[in-house]
C-alpha cells in the first residue's frame, strides 16, 4: 500500500482551481461515456485533466472536480490518494518514471535508475521509481510523461535526456533497432506479406 | 511450430497500418453482420466449442462465463467489460494489440456484446497506456464512422457502443471487481463474490469481465469455426496464445505461437535462445510474477499451457514468460516482487495488508542471508496463512512466488544463511 496524504504541507498554496474552456470541454467529453447520473466514473479522467492543466494536484482541483461530478470531496480524495499517477506535489518538466520491477531489473534498470537520478533536478527532470509499467520484452523502460523509451542501458538513457535537455523530443520506443516488440534482428514469424 | 496462416495477431509488431483500412485488409470487420446474425446463443455455442480459455490469467473457459449472463434483458441493461489494466509482471502482449490491432479489440467487443445482450461496452486502459488508448479510441472513432458501431452496428439492427474508460495506475484494478469499483468511480477494492458480476457487475446490472485478448480473438474464431481453433493446441488447452519473453534470453519478444508449445522451442525459436546458451538457465517464471518458478530441470521438457504448468505447481498465468540465467540472483528476483505486491495491496484485507509487508521484509533478509535457518520454515508458513485467506487473488499472488523459491532453492537460501553466519562467527 502506498501511504499518501491528500493534503501535503510543503507545497505552494493554490487557492483556487477553475478549468480553462479547453479542459472543461474534455471534462464534458469525459462526464458524457457514463450514463447519466453514474458521473462519479468519470472521476478519474477528470482528476487527470486537472493534473494536466495545473501540472500536479493540489486540493483546490480535486474540490473543484468534486463539485463538477457532485461527489463529497472525501470520495475525491480518496481516489487521488489511492491512484499512483496522481501526483499531489509539483513535479518537474519531465518526470522519469523509471520501471525497476524484477523483468527491468533483469535487464539492468540499477544502471538506468542511476542516470535518471543523476539528471533528476527538481525542475527540468523529475524522477520515481514506478512499478511494471507493461512493456517488458522492451526492458529496462522509462516513461517520460506519456511516452515510454524502452531497450534502455545507461548510455542511452543519458541520450535521451540529453536531448529533451536541448528541448528536443527523442523518438519513443525502443533505443536499439528493434520494431516495438518483434525480436531484435528481425521477426521469427509473420515474414511474408 | 504454428504457421503464419493460423495466427490471429497478423500486425503483432505494427509493421503495417493499424487503422481501419488496414485492418479490413487483414480480414477485421468482413461480414461481420453474418456473425450476428446467427444470434446470441449460437455465438456463445461457437465459443463454448472453440475450448478458448480466459487470456487474463485464471483460464476460466470464456464461452461458459458469456453463458452466465441473463438470458434475458431484464430493467437492468447488460455490460461487457474489457480488461485492459495490464500489469501483471512480464506481461506486454495486450498493449500490443490495441496500438497495433484495435480494430480486433472493438470488433471483439461488439461480438461478445451482442452475445451477451448487452449494448454498451467499457474498456479499461490501464493510465500508463495513454498512446494505447490513443489509438483504440481513434479506432472506435473510425468505426462509428463506417456503421460499424452506434444505433445499427453492422447493419444489424443492434445498438453498440464501445467507451474507452483510463485506470490512474493501480495493479489491483486488474483484478475484475476492483476494476468495477474503479470504473464507478470508487477505490480499486475488490468485492466480495457473491454475486458475481454476471448478477450484479458494473452500476448493480449483469457484467461480465473479459480480458482484452480473450475478446480480441473471438471475431476470427466465429469466422473460422470453433473446429480451426480448437484443431490447435491440445485437448482442454487449444488455440493460439500470445506469449510475451522478457528477461536474460537474447532477443525478448512478444509472439503468437500454438498453446502447448515446449518452453524449451518457444525460447530457443523466437527470443533467441538464453544467454549464454540454454545450460546457462538458472529458472524461468512461466506465467507472469504471481506464478512459482520453474528450475531449469523442469523448463528442459514443460509445455506451455494450462494443465501441463498446473502439473507442475506452476501456471500459464498470462504466458508472460520471465528468463533467469545462472547470473541471476534468485532470491533478489523474488524479493522485488515481494516488494511489488507489497506496494500493489489495496489494504482492504488484513492477511494481505500486512502479510505483503511482513513477507517483503523477511525476503530482503534472505537475500542478505540475515536469517536463521527456521525463518524459512516460518516464512512458509506465512504465505500459507495468506494464501486463500483474503477477498481477491493478490493475496495468493503474493504467496505464490515465495512457495516456488522455498520450494526449488531453499539450499540456496539455506546456503546464503550459513555463510552469513559463519563468517560472522569468524570475525
Amino acid at each position: 500500500m502506498a501511504m499518501i496524504t491528500a493534503d501535503p504541507q510543503d507545497v505552494p498554496k493554490v487557492d483556487s482551481f477553475s478549468f480553462t474552456p479547453e479542459y472543461m470541454a474534455k471534462v464534458n467529453e469525459v462526464i458524457a461515456n457514463y450514463p447519466p447520473g453514474r458521473q462519479a466514473s468519470a472521476v478519474i479522467g477528470v482528476l487527470d485533466l486537472a493534473q494536466r492543466q495545473q501540472g500536479w494536484l493540489p486540493r483546490a482541483a480535486m474540490d473543484e472536480v468534486a463539485r463538477i461530478l457532485q461527489m463529497a470531496p472525501i470520495r475525491v480524495y480518496e481516489i487521488a490518494t489511492f491512484y499512483t499517477m496522481f501526483h499531489l506535489k509539483p513535479k518537474g518538466r519531465y518526470l522519469l518514471q523509471v520501471c525497476t520491477t524484477t523483468p527491468c531489473w533483469l535487464r539492468g534498470s540499477e544502471a538506468v535508475m542511476k542516470a535518471c537520478q543523476e539528471a533528476a533536478d527538481g525542475t527540468t527532470f523529475s524522477v520515481q521509481e514506478v512499478e511494471c509499467l507493461g512493456a517488458c520484452v522492451n526492458a529496462p523502460v522509462v516513461q517520460i510523461n506519456d511516452d515510454f523509451y524502452e531497450d534502455l542501458d545507461a548510455a542511452s538513457t543519458r541520450r535521451v535526456l540529453d536531448a529533451f535537455r536541448r528541448g528536443e523530443t527523442p523518438k519513443p520506443g525502443p533505443q536499439v533497432d528493434r520494431q516495438t516488440s518483434a525480436p531484435e534482428g528481425g521477426p521469427t514469424t509473420l515474414k511474408g506479406e | 511450430m504454428l504457421a503464419d496462416k493460423d495466427r490471429i495477431f497478423t500486425n503483432l509488431y505494427g509493421f503495417h497500418d493499424w487503422r481501419l483500412a488496414g485492418a479490413r485488409a487483414r480480414g477485421a470487420w468482413d461480414n461481420t453482420k453474418a456473425i450476428l446474425d446467427k444470434g446470441p446463443d449460437a455465438i456463445v455455442e461457437e465459443m463454448k466449442k472453440s475450448g478458448l480459455r480466459g487470456r487474463g490469467g485464471a483460464g476460466f473457459p470464456t464461452g461458459l462465463k458469456w453463458s452466465f449472463m441473463p438470458k434475458q434483458v431484464g430493467d437492468r441493461p447488460h455490460y461487457l467489460v474489457v480488461n485492459a489494466d495490464e500489469s501483471e509482471p512480464g506481461t506486454c502482449k495486450d498493449r500490443d494489440i490495441m496500438r497495433h490491432d484495435p480494430h480486433l479489440l472493438v470488433e471483439g467487443c461488439l461480438v461478445a456484446g451482442f452475445a451477451m445482450r448487452a449494448h454498451a461496452a467499457y474498456i479499461y486502459v490501464r493510465g500508463e497506456f495513454y498512446n494505447e488508448a490513443v489509438h483504440l479510441k481513434e479506432a472506435i472513432a473510425e468505426a462509428y464512422a463506417a456503421g460499424l458501431l452506434g444505433e445499427n452496428a453492422c447493419g444489424s439492427g443492434w445498438k453498440f457502443d464501445v467507451y474507452v474508460h483510463r485506470g490512474a495506475g493501480a495493479y489491483i484494478c486488474g483484478e475484475e471487481t476492483a476494476l468495477l469499483e474503479s470504473l464507478e468511480g470508487k477505490k480499486g477494492m475488490p468485492r466480495l463474490k457473491p454475486p458475481f458480476p454476471a448478477g450484479a457487475g458494473l452500476y448493480g446490472c449483469p457484467s461480465t469481465v473479459n480480458n482484452v485478448e480473450s475478446i480480441a480473438v473471438a471475431p476470427t474464431i466465429l469466422r473460422r469455426g470453433a473446429a480451426w481453433f480448437a484443431g490447435i493446441g491440445r485437448p482442454n488447452n487449444t488455440g493460439t496464445k500470445l506469449f510475451c519473453i522478457s528477461g536474460h534470453v537474447n532477443t525478448p519478444c512478444n509472439v503468437e505461437e500454438e498453446m502447448g508449445i515446449p518452453l524449451k522451442e518457444l525460447v530457443e525459436k523466437h527470443a533467441g535462445g538464453v544467454r549464454g546458451g540454454w545450460d546457462n538457465l538458472l529458472a524461468v517464471i512461466p506465467g507472469g510474477a504471481s506464478v512459482p518458478l520453474l528450475p531449469k530441470s523442469i523448463c528442459d521438457t514443460v509445455l506451455m499451457d494450462f494443465d501441463s504448468l498446473k502439473d507442475q505447481q506452476s501456471g500459464l498465468g498470462t504466458a508472460a514468460v520471465i528468463v533467469m540465467d545462472k547470473s541471476t540472483d534468485v532470491i533478489k528476483a523474488i524479493a522485488r516482487l515481494s516488494y511489488f505486491y507489497k506496494h500493489e495491496s489495496c489494504g482492504q484485507c488484513t492477511p494481505c495488508r500486512e502479510g505483503t509487508g511482513w513477507m517483503w521484509r523477511v525476503m530482503e533478509r534472505m537475500v542478505l542471508g540475515n536469517a536463521r535457518l527456521e525463518e524459512i520454515d516460518a516464512l512458509y508458513d506465512v504465505t500459507k496463512q495468506v494464501e486463500g485467506h483474503t477477498i481477491c487473488a493478490l493475496g495468493d499472488a503474493a504467496a505464490w512466488p515465495i512457495q516456488g523459491l522455498i520450494r526449488h532453492f531453499r539450499p540456496e537460501m539455506e546456503r546464503r544463511i550459513r555463510a552469513r553466519t559463519e563468517k560472522l562467527a569468524a570475525e
